[in-house]
């Protein structure tokens, strides 16, 4: 069959800020650029994103890049690799500067500076205590910073597909990638996207989870995209949950609510993290708080008639206060919790937030997979940044406002690497294999013909509640051997969902079922990379690893400070060395330490 | 100008979880009974910037263009 071919520079896929950071680099350099995007780019998720971004500008308290290495260190359990994190934690001035140039609206201090604000997790001195390194724009730092990179590309001519869904990589025999085909939503049409580099920038997959904070188009795209075409997926199963999601919608509860005196209680009222946490209480971090919930949960001291969720309570606070100061959470209760938490407590449960892994990659921004020896063996022509990247910075778990620093350093970093291999005549557009599409004319025929098929949203809703029971926030190895036989026959029932529009315009059963075979493969990664490894770290946390004094936090180092690497065929497992080495001679190696806040 | 209920539709998804769990709504129980007109009304409104829309459905801002509001209505019904 005939598909339409399309020949660029760079191809990039997501505009997210990850996408069009690097999308700037790229047409700023004079690289003709394409940037496909499900969505308009400015309706991107990086508009949820509230915190603000990580910077040790010092503008208010003195601070240094050294500092938020080791935060970001330790806040990784330290599966991190410290070049990497030397690298996004030396630029981060750097992007945020630059920002600032394109317009980004930042708050200011009294002296015209960027203001800062202080975040969990983050610190001066090697943990003193805290320091104030988040720049935000109110609460709309991922929206503000979204717009001042749009602009900024629509100033460098860089060109927007928007409304076409990227659907298969597009590799040769020796492994080299050379694009992408996507299909036209408007037409249905599937076209070749032929490239000298490809950038994935595709967010992450949190709907692979029933209960995620994550709006409906984080479906893994990239990632999925990246495992059918055998590039294995890093450290999957390190997913963050938000403590406080409202039950049964996910909205996510700022932890601006526990800051401003909310308390968490079970179905007796008691303030349960007093035995948890004695110092910090509700202010515990993230991991911490998520885990007594499970717990309280678990030992069938939940609230409701399912007992399935703990309350998060206000109604001491006054009226006044709560409209001054939480009206957005005031709005999300009543909306979907039907609560108004003037009155009564606001139900909630921890909920799936960001994920950790991805493709895997340098600091430059290269997708590297073992190869020849080499566990980091650059891929020809692939790049990935941000969310659907494993840089890796976050390690197990991620801090607060390191997520939008991320996209912005290593968005950054592909794009000067593309730019640099563009210029050093390391990239070539080499000659497209006949069967370029064929993979994805196939997906689309079986969608067409398929008869007696479930629907999308049966075999979508069967994956959420498996992951959710199985490779939640609490893990017991029980559950997730039984969840890797139950994710594999979910992952079966994937391959013959039918859809009843067959229509070619506008079908978006179409685009859901697609999207579904990307979610498929990350909840797949997830479960058997977390069923492997038998520790605790960050955010996986089993049952039977227990924080003791040979293992503190039931961290095994000799056995696991290692990557998980996933490949979809077979399911195969191997592993691969953390860097412990920083990037550079201007700093020492981050000692493995027992983390503790 | 012609509308398709297809393109329509896939406009409700949104950056926000909020607002795509309250057109998951819309879109089940109103959005096939909706007019032609009115897919103009919403297609329109649905270039909204997301925390604008989100503030019009939740009642912090008001929706101050006439031929919005019966569509912000409907979003705000609570089943």
């Amino acid at each position: 069959m005939n598909v339409a071919k399309r020949t660029f520079d760079a191809v990039i896929v997501g505009a997210g800020g990850a996408g069009l950071r690097a999308a700037l680099q790229l047409s700023e350099a004079g690289l003709r650029t394409a940037v496909l995007t499900k969505v308009f780019p400015t309706r991107s998720h990086t508009v949820a994103a509230q915190g603000g971004v990580a910077a040790s500008l010092g503008n208010t308290t003195e601070d240094n890049w050294h500092w938020h290495m080791y935060d970001t260190v330790k806040g990784s359990d330290w599966l991190g690799d410290q070049d990497a994190i030397e690298f996004m934690c030396r630029k981060a001035n750097e992007v945020v500067v630059e920002l600032e140039h394109y317009g980004m609206p930042f708050d200011r201090t009294d002296n015209g500076k960027i203001y800062q604000r202080p975040f969990g997790g983050h610190s001066m001195n090697y943990g003193q205590a805290p320091v104030m390194r988040s720049c935000a724009a109110a609460d709309r730092t991922g929206h503000a910073m979204l717009h001042a990179l749009y602009q900024r590309n629509v100033r460098a001519n860089t060109q927007f597909f928007v409304e076409w869904m990227a659907m298969d990589l597009i590799r040769n025999d020796d492994g080299d990638v050379l694009g992408v085909t996507a299909m036209e939503m408007e037409t249905g049409e599937v076209s070749i996207f032929h490239a000298k580099a490809t950038i994935f920038a595709t967010g992450g997959a949190g709907r692979i989870y029933y209960s995620s904070t994550n709006a409906f188009i984080n479906t893994g795209d990239g990632v999925g995209m990246a495992a059918r075409a055998g590039i294995p997926l890093e450290d999957m199963e390190f997913w963050q949950f938000h403590p406080t999601g409202v039950a049964g919608a996910g909205v996510l509860i700022t932890e601006g609510v526990r800051g401003e005196g909310g308390i968490l209680r079970n179905d007796a009222g008691e303030r349960f993290m007093e035995r948890y946490a004695p110092n910090l209480k509700d202010l515990a971090s993230r991991d911490v708080v998520s885990r007594s919930m499970v717990t309280e949960i678990n030992e069938g001291r939940g609230c409701g008639p399912d007992k399935d969720h703990v309350l998060l309570d206000i109604t001491h606070l006054s009226p006044e206060n709560i409209m001054k100061r939480l009206p957005g959470i005031r709005e999300i209760s009543i909306q979907f919790a039907g609560i108004d938490p003037i009155k009564a407590p606001i139900p909630v449960v921890p909920t799936c937030h960001y994920q950790m892994g991805g493709i895997p990659t340098n600091y430059r921004g290269q997708v590297v997979v073992p190869k020849d020896g080499n566990p980091n063996s650059p891929v020809v022509g692939f790049y990935a940044a941000g969310e659907c990247a494993c840089a890796s910075v976050h390690g197990a778990n991620r801090l607060g406002t390191n997520s939008l620093l991320d996209l912005l350093v290593f968005g950054k970093s592909a794009g000067e690497t593309v730019v640099d291999d563009f210029k050093s005549g390391n990239l070539m557009l080499k000659p497209l294999p006949e069967t370029a599409a064929d993979v994805s004319l196939a997906r689309i025929a079986r969608l067409e013909s398929q008869k007696n098929g479930e629907s999308v949203h049966e075999v979508r809703l069967a994956m959420q509640r498996t992951m959710q029971k199985h490779a939640g926030v609490f893990r017991f190895d029980n559950l997730l051997k039984e969840g890797v036989q139950r994710i594999l026959e979910v992952a079966e029932r994937a391959k013959s969902t039918e859809i009843k529009d067959k229509s070619q315009v506008w079908n978006t059963a179409r685009t859901e079922a697609l999207e579904l075979d990307n979610l498929i493969e990350v909840a797949k990664a997830t479960m058997i990379s977390a069923e492997a490894r038998k520790e605790s770290r960050g955010a996986h946390v089993r049952d039977d690893a227990p924080d003791t004094a040979e293992r503190p936090n039931g961290r095994d180092d000799q056995n696991w400070l290692k990557h998980t690497l996933w490949y979809t065929a077979g399911n195969r497992l191997e592993y691969k060395p953390v860097n412990l080495k920083p990037m550079s001679a201007d700093v020492e190696p981050i000692a493995l330490a027992k983390r503790t806040y | 100008m012609t509308v398709h209920r297809g393109r329509v539709r896939w406009h409700c998804r949104r950056a926000l979880l909020e607002l795509d769990l309250v057109f998951t709504r819309f879109l089940d129980d109103h959005f096939d009974q909706l007019t032609e007109e009115q897919l103009i009304d919403l297609e329109e409104l649905l270039l909204t910037e997301d925390h604008d829309l989100w503030a019009m459905v939740n009642g912090s801002k008001p929706c101050t263009v006439p031929r919005w509001q019966e569509l912000i209505r409907l979003l705000q019904i609570r089943t």
